[in-house]
This record gives structure tokens, sequence and C-alpha cells, in this order.
């Protein structure tokens, strides 16, 4: 059962609030309610974004006509939905897209802190993340910045209290208990633990984004060769 | 037909009315964050309501019209001068072959905008031609202008003049802009409440100088939740008042991040947001509650207040021929 409860979020959209924590099972209800609702998206609809515990629906608000309120039309819409059944889905139906890094060294400057942190080797913190199964909760802070939910708990560590000046685009971080990807060269707060060479994000692409909302991701080790 | 940027201005981007469908991946919306005068000055340069102006923020380019051109400028009351003459905004303007113009300083607000007949001529990034400047893409090459960047303009040529053509008729941008301080901005209820429940609306508030298309950050009598819980991210929007742990509001413009972990505190409703996006650093502003229809009913009206100024610059246009 998909209980929820909703919002408006301003004049643009509803926010459909399924939980107040970050967990895998509440997100993957998140996005199994995005799946349903997408399947059968009404054309005033214009984006489903999903977020760790809840989900907004943005509405076309282009109309003109002053009686009809276009989030009280979307509210009604969801009402009549039959949406009992979405949080029994599972939405991670596609195979979990594998993502190369190359791990420590200078593609990974604080490989060994986490390692320190963790109070295990560097070999082990890489064999840990590379065992997780981890899921996009969530797109955000840059364009294609994917939140990763799936995180060994041993491996969890603070953001730095100063955020690096510059990020490599590709870096793999962990910032709490999650881990992301940072598309783009930039500041950021994440310990960072190595590189990839996918390009996470290219607004060029007819699919910017590499990774989509919900989409389950694994890491795979890769040396200096195998990653070119 | 081409525009050559002999000066930049402080921060002039290419927007056009932004991007839409693209949060779930992180993408913000940009476009130009008066809207109402981005419009207006595209219909008094003949283009559609939605085609790609420069935004000019508080310090204006310089710039040099290869080719006659038709231009408008709304939104900040900005100096401007083509070769040495004075040019008033809100009325169509036609500038010979060779024509430099200088936009200096907003005097009154905070972002002009300048359409030129035919549009600017820029490769179409997401659905949009708008500058995402912190995705680093969209307008010209995903930043603000710089000198040298050369602007092709859309097919459509204007009539050669041999002297600068000033209309002699404009369009009154009331109530939908109003420049005036301070000056007050309706909000919506957002999901989290303030303690006293209406400390948004009572106190005064202060544009501070770290403002950006990001959002504007504001001073004023730190306010404090009516429940303190911890929060987690969620999405967000343009209009939304977040409330950081040092009380003081950011109210999220158009190059909004998607998502956000503050509480919301309100949204500003869409008919104010142009006269949000004319304040200044230092300008002081106040919060009005504002119900959902209401919201929607002054959406509606100022879109069809554009709509008549729509028809009264085609008569006019018709009459003028």
């Amino acid at each position: 059962m998909t209980g929820f409860t909703i919002e408006r979020l301003g004049e643009e959209a509803l926010l459909l609030r399924l939980g107040e924590r970050i967990d895998d099972d509440t997100n993957r209800r998140v996005h199994a309610l995005a799946a349903v609702i997408d399947a059968r998206r009404p054309p005033w609809l214009c984006d489903i974004v999903p977020a760790y515990a809840s989900l907004a629906l943005f509405v076309d608000d282009d109309r003109s006509d002053p009686d009809d309120d276009p989030l009280q039309h979307a509210e009604r819409w969801l009402q009549a939905q039959d949406l009992a059944a979405a949080g029994d889905r599972d939405p991670g139906h596609q195979p979990p897209l594998e993502i190369p890094v190359r791990y420590g060294g200078e593609h990974g400057p604080d490989l060994e802190a986490v390692a320190a942190h963790a109070d295990i080797t560097a070999e082990e913190v890489i064999a840990l993340h590379t065992a997780g199964d981890y899921r996009v909760a969530m797109l955000g802070f840059a364009p294609g910045f994917p939140y990763l939910l799936g995180l060994d708990p041993r491996l969890a560590m603070p953001r730095m209290d100063t955020p690096r000046a510059r990020i490599p685009a590709g870096s793999v971080a962990i910032g709490g208990a999650q881990t992301g990807i940072y598309p783009r060269e930039s500041p950021g707060g994440w310990r960072i633990l190595g590189r990839t060479p996918l390009v996470l994000f290219d607004p060029a692409r007819p699919a910017p984004a590499l990774l989509e909302p919900g989409r389950r991701v694994r890491f795979v080790a890769a040396t200096d060769d195998e990653a070119a | 037909m081409s525009i050559e940027v002999l000066a930049p201005g402080l921060a002039t981007t290419v927007q056009d009315d932004g991007r839409v469908g693209l949060r779930h991946l992180g993408i913000g919306s940009a476009g130009a964050l008066d809207l109402y005068s981005h419009a207006v000055a595209n219909l008094l340069a003949g283009n559609a309501a939605d085609a790609a102006t420069l935004e000019v923020a508080l310090s204006g380019p310089r710039l040099r019209f290869r080719k006659p051109a038709r231009i408008a400028l709304c939104g900040a009351e900005i100096d401007a001068e083509v070769d040495g003459t004075a040019i008033p905004g809100w009325r169509p303007v036609q500038l010979p072959a060779g024509s430099t113009l200088v936009l200096g300083r907003c005097r009154k607000g905070a972002r002009a905008y300048l359409a030129v007949a035919g549009g600017l001529a820029l490769p179409d990034t997401l659905g949009s031609a708008s500058t995402d400047l912190r995705g680093g893409f969209g307008g010209v090459h995903g930043r603000a202008l710089a000198a040298g960047d050369v602007l092709e303009l859309g097919a459509e040529g204007v009539p050669a003049v041999e002297r600068l053509s000033i209309a002699p008729w404009w369009i009154d941008g009331t109530p939908d802009l109003d420049l005036s301080v301070p000056s007050r901005i309706r909000v919506l209820a957002g999901g989290d409440a303030t303690a006293p429940v209406d400390a948004l609306f009572t106190g005064r508030w202060r544009v501070a100088a770290a403002s950006n298309r990001q959002g504007l950050r504001l001073e004023g009598d730190a306010l404090a939740l009516a429940d303190m819980h911890e929060r987690i991210s969620e999405p967000v929007a343009p209009g939304t008042v977040q409330l950081p742990p040092d009380g003081c509001p950011i109210v999220l413009l158009a190059d909004a991040q998607t998502h956000g972990g503050y509480p919301r505190i309100g949204h500003a409703i869409r008919a104010d947001r142009p006269r949000l996006a004319q304040l200044r650093p230092g300008d002081v502003l106040r919060f009005a509650p504002c119900t959902p229809a209401e919201a929607h009913a002054a959406a509606c009206a100022q879109r069809q207040r554009l709509t008549r100024i729509a028809l009264a610059i085609d008569s006019r246009r018709g009459a003028d021929a």
C-alpha cells in the first residue's frame, strides 16, 4: 500500500510525501509510484520529480481559465487513480548499470581517509563499495548528479568541514551514508574514493543524464587501462 | 546579421522562457527571471513572447549592430544610449547598421531585457536557448557574455533606416512591474510554519549582496520554525521560500536547484516574480499572505494583460506601417 500525503509546492506542483526518512524501502516505493503515474501520464503533467521519500508532480500552469486551478485539477485526477498496489511493484526491473571506477591515488584522494575512518584497509573499502547494490534515489545538486542509496554503513563518513574548491568530473564520492558521482567539475565536500571515465551528464545527448532516477547501479573496480 | 559584444556588462545572459520537464534529472528551469518584461520586450521588437532575449543584470553591455535592427528594452530603468543619443525603454527603437548600443547602470530595478527583432539565433539545448549557469550549458557556451562574443540573429531582416528612430508610443509595465520599494510580494503557505506563524509577514526584509539568479537572500530579524524536526531533501521550485538554520529566508529564483533540504516556509506567487527579479541588493521588501485562488487569479490576470498588450502592439504596428 502506497500511503502518501499531498501538499502544494507553490502554484506549480503537488508534493506527495511517502515518509520522513531516508531509507531504501521508502525510496523504492517513491520510484514505484513514479512509474505508475508515468504510465498513466496525462498531458498536463510536465514533470515527475522523485526525492528520497517524496515525489513532486509539476503541472502545466499555462492555463488562462481563472475558474480552473490546475493544481486542484491535478489533485482530483490523483485521487481518482487506484494507486494502492503501486508500492508492491519493483521499479528496478532493468539490470544494474555497471560503473567502472579507478579507486585511490590521484583519482581518489580520500580513499585512505575513508579507510582510516572505518578502521579497515583501502582494499576493504573498495571491496565494500563494489559489493553494494545501489539505487539512484534522486538527481539533484547539479544536473545529472545521482544520490545513491545502498552504501555499506561501515563506509559512511561525514562531509569535509571545508569543501574542496574543485572536484573533477566523474569523481565517485561518499557524503554521510550516501555515495554519488560528480557529473561536472565543481566545488564539493564529499570524500572522493575514485573516478569514473563515464560521462554522467551531457546536454547534447538525447538522454542527457546517464542515470535516471530509480536506476540500479553497481561499481566495478577498473585499472587505468580498462577504464581508459 | 549579428551583434558584436564589445563589453559584456556585469552578468548578461541569454534567456528565454526556460526548460520544462527536466527537474527529475536535476536540471533547473533557468529562463528570464522577470518573464513579464522579457515577454513585453519581445512583443515590442516584433518577436514571439518567448523568443530569447539578453537579460542584463545591474550593469549592461556595449553592443555593436552590424546590420539595421529593431530593438526594445524593458524591465529595469537603465541608462541606454545609441551612439550618444539616449533611448527610452518600453518601445520599439530602430537602429541603423553599425550602431553601438551602450547599456549603463540600472537606475531602478535590477534586470533589463533587450529583445532584437528576429530573435537571437542560438542552438536549442534541452528545449531552450536559456543559459544554465550552474550546469554550464545553453546560451553562449553556458556562461555570461564575454567581450568578443558574436550573437547571430534570426533570419528576419528589418527595413534599413538612415537614422535612429524611436517610436513615439510606449507600453506601461504597471501594475505587473512596479519598481518602487519597499516591494510587496505575495506568498502562499509552505509546508513548514514559522513561530509566530505570521513572522514572515510582519518583518521587513532586505536583499543581501550574495543574491543571484539562484535565489534572493534576505536579511532581517531571524525567523524560527514552529517545529524543529530534521528534514530531508525534497523537491523545490522557483518561488519557494526556504529557511536555512540562520533564520534568514532565501527566495528561490529560476536558476534554483531542483531539490533542497531546508524547511519551506512559503512560495512567492508567479504574478509577483517579475517584481522579485527587479530587487537589488539593499532593497527592502515585505511579504503578504495569499491564497491559492488569489495566486491563480493574479497569474491569469497578468496573462490577460500580456495578451492585451500583444494586441495593442499589433494594431499600433499596423497603423505605423
